[in-house]
């Protein structure tokens, strides 16, 4: 099953901090993997955190993510987070649209358990 | 704010403490911080946030080479020699980045951009990059937040998320804060967010609107259409935005009955689809609400310096990021001079990155050009643009190894006080030797 979701990178504090403690350190690496998925989401396609899902873009970009369950509600139903880093960068595309800014975050993607 | 020297208060003879020291890991740019150093450590960091300990506590002197050429430790001198050259053989050089430097830094950056024709662009054109291109067509009804700590009554969030990313901006000047005209702080005040998720941020607020993604152009719209008195449609409101209508009418009534209105808003709006016009309706809007009382509108920044970035690329060239000096005098068009389209489009043929890290945040067409160019890294880190870079530079931690000046967000120079000093150069130092050679290598003065 692939259904078609709308991904938010952003920033986190976890995110942030690795940014001092090192890109390289587990730490960071791990929080700019981990895809956030609404608690609902989880249960419908039968995730458990650390599951692995292939996310792809319009585009045809793609990325495999292992996922966590959203804290504290903060995703609606049909919402992805990620924290930005290399894995959310690839999703975007070069087009900035006349802006400088690449459109990285309300992104269609869809989202396949692997 | 102080611009005196550090001061000093030692407790041990091994442990120095620099008082009111600036933390440059966000736009918040906190000079209220105490940190303790020891042997070329900081050891404590009081009072700064969970980001800026992680900032203060893992920047010290490291053991890396100041300068690798392909990945092989060489002098300082030999890679400026390096540098110069890289500069002034290609045809469409590009310097990006500045958003983690001193503002002196910055503008002899913009120098070399002018020297050698280039194109010079900061880290704002992917962050508030669209919100700098709206400033120029609906302006800016600005303050410092020392205004908002004093005077803000009703206070709305919008796209963005302090409570993580700006973890003392509650603290000092936006919600708690015991103000000239809010003596009760925090119960003084009205606090609003309005996002598409419902963050942290969104559960210390007094009202929380989980609006559509996708739907700020038309939840601003909204609230502009109400400012005028214009009667919509419930239902078309409800299926455009996701919130009634009742709910809109009910903010808007507090944002006219307010004393003083503010509008913080993050890249929820800059990053999504509408971009530039997003930011536009916002800048609108508070404009409006001047007609009513007095409202006020500001971006959150992310980075220590990149307000800095802004105001020196601005007073340097006219125009705050995005800037094509090859003809001579200074040209902006974003979507045309901005990083991310110069190496998406394989335009750039050498590139200078300044205390940025393109490799691990630009899209995968932008990262591919750069990595297949020569291209200089100056960071005091080890990234993924510095791996990959023909000449990287090991430089000193502005802030924590070097002095200057920086921008807070509301456009506040605050000057740095140094803690200890580092084996490595400054940015500026480096800066400097390459915009000397280049200017030898260009017969230029």
């Amino acid at each position: 099953m692939a259904e078609t979701f709308i991904l938010v990178p952003g920033r986190t504090s976890k995110q942030g901090c690795g940014v001092s403690e090192g890109k390289f350190t587990d730490g960071y690496q791990k929080e700019i993997s981990s895809l956030q998925v609404a608690d609902e989401d989880m249960k419908r396609y039968g995730l458990v955190n650390g599951d692995k899902v292939r996310i792809t873009t319009e585009s045809g970009r793609q990325v495999d993510l292992a996922v966590i369950t959203a804290p504290a509600k903060e995703l609606p139903s049909g919402m992805l987070f990620l924290a930005y880093g290399d894995l959310s960068s690839i999703l975007m595309d070069g087009d900035t649209h006349g802006t400088g800014m690449p459109t990285s975050k309300g992104m269609d993607v869809t989202m396949e358990k692997l | 704010m102080s611009t005196t020297a550090a001061s000093t208060k030692p407790v041990d003879p091994s442990v120095k403490v620099v008082t009111d020291a600036t933390c440059t890991f966000c736009g918040c740019v906190c000079d209220d911080i105490d940190i303790s150093v020891k042997d070329n450590h900081i050891i404590e960091a009081k009072r700064a946030c969970v980001m800026g300990k992680a900032w203060f506590l893992n920047h010290h002197a490291d053991d890396r080479p100041s300068c690798l050429i392909e990945g092989k430790p060489a002098s300082v001198a030999e890679g400026v020699e390096r540098a110069a050259r890289i500069l002034t053989e290609a045809r469409y050089p590009i310097i990006y980045g500045l958003s983690d430097t001193t503002s002196e830094a910055q503008r002899v950056a913009v120098h070399i951009g002018d020297l050698i024709a280039g194109t010079v662009d900061t880290t704002t054109s992917v962050c508030h990059g669209p919100s700098g291109m709206a400033f120029q067509s609906a302006g800016e009804v600005t303050c410092t937040l020392g205004e908002i700590a004093n005077r803000g009554d009703l206070i709305i969030f919008w796209g963005g998320n302090p409570a993580e990313n700006h973890p003392r901006h509650f603290t000092k000047y936006s919600l708690m804060p015991k103000g000239m005209f809010l003596p009760n702080g925090r119960k003084d005040r009205t606090a609003v967010a309005i996002d598409v998720r419902n963050t942290k941020t969104a559960k210390a607020m007094d009202l929380f609107f989980q609006v559509k993604p996708r739907s700020d152009f038309e939840c601003l719209w909204t609230l502009r259409a109400l400012a005028k008195g214009i009667d919509l449609d419930p239902a078309v409101v409800k299926k455009d935005t996701g919130i009634e209508l009742a709910r809109w009418q009910d903010l808007m009534a507090r944002m006219k009955a307010c004393k003083f209105g503010v509008i913080l808003f993050g890249m929820g709006l800059t990053m999504t689809r509408g971009k530039h016009l997003n930011s536009e309706a916002l800048l609108s809007l508070a404009r409006d609400m001047n007609a009513f009382t007095r409202f006020v509108v500001k971006p959150m920044r992310g980075h220590g310096n990149v307000t800095g970035a802004d105001n020196v690329v601005t007073w340097s060239t006219g125009y705050p990021f995005g800037v094509n000096m090859s003809r001579g005098y200074p040209r902006f068009n974003p979507g045309e001079y901005t990083t991310s389209d110069t190496l998406a489009r394989n335009e750039a043929d050498a590139a200078m990155i300044i205390a940025s890290d393109p490799m691990a945040n630009f899209s995968q067409p932008a990262r591919e050009r750069l990595a297949s160019i020569p291209y200089i890294a100056l960071d005091p880190k080890d990234t993924p643009t510095t791996r990959a870079a023909t000449v990287a530079f090991t430089t000193a931690t502005y802030g924590i190894n070097t002095a200057g000046t920086v921008y807070r967000m509301d456009d506040v120079p605050i000057f740095l006080r140094p803690a200890f000093e580092s084996p490595h150069p400054s940015d500026f130092d480096v800066l400097t030797a390459i915009k000397h050679r280049v200017m030898e290598l260009t017969n230029q003065q």
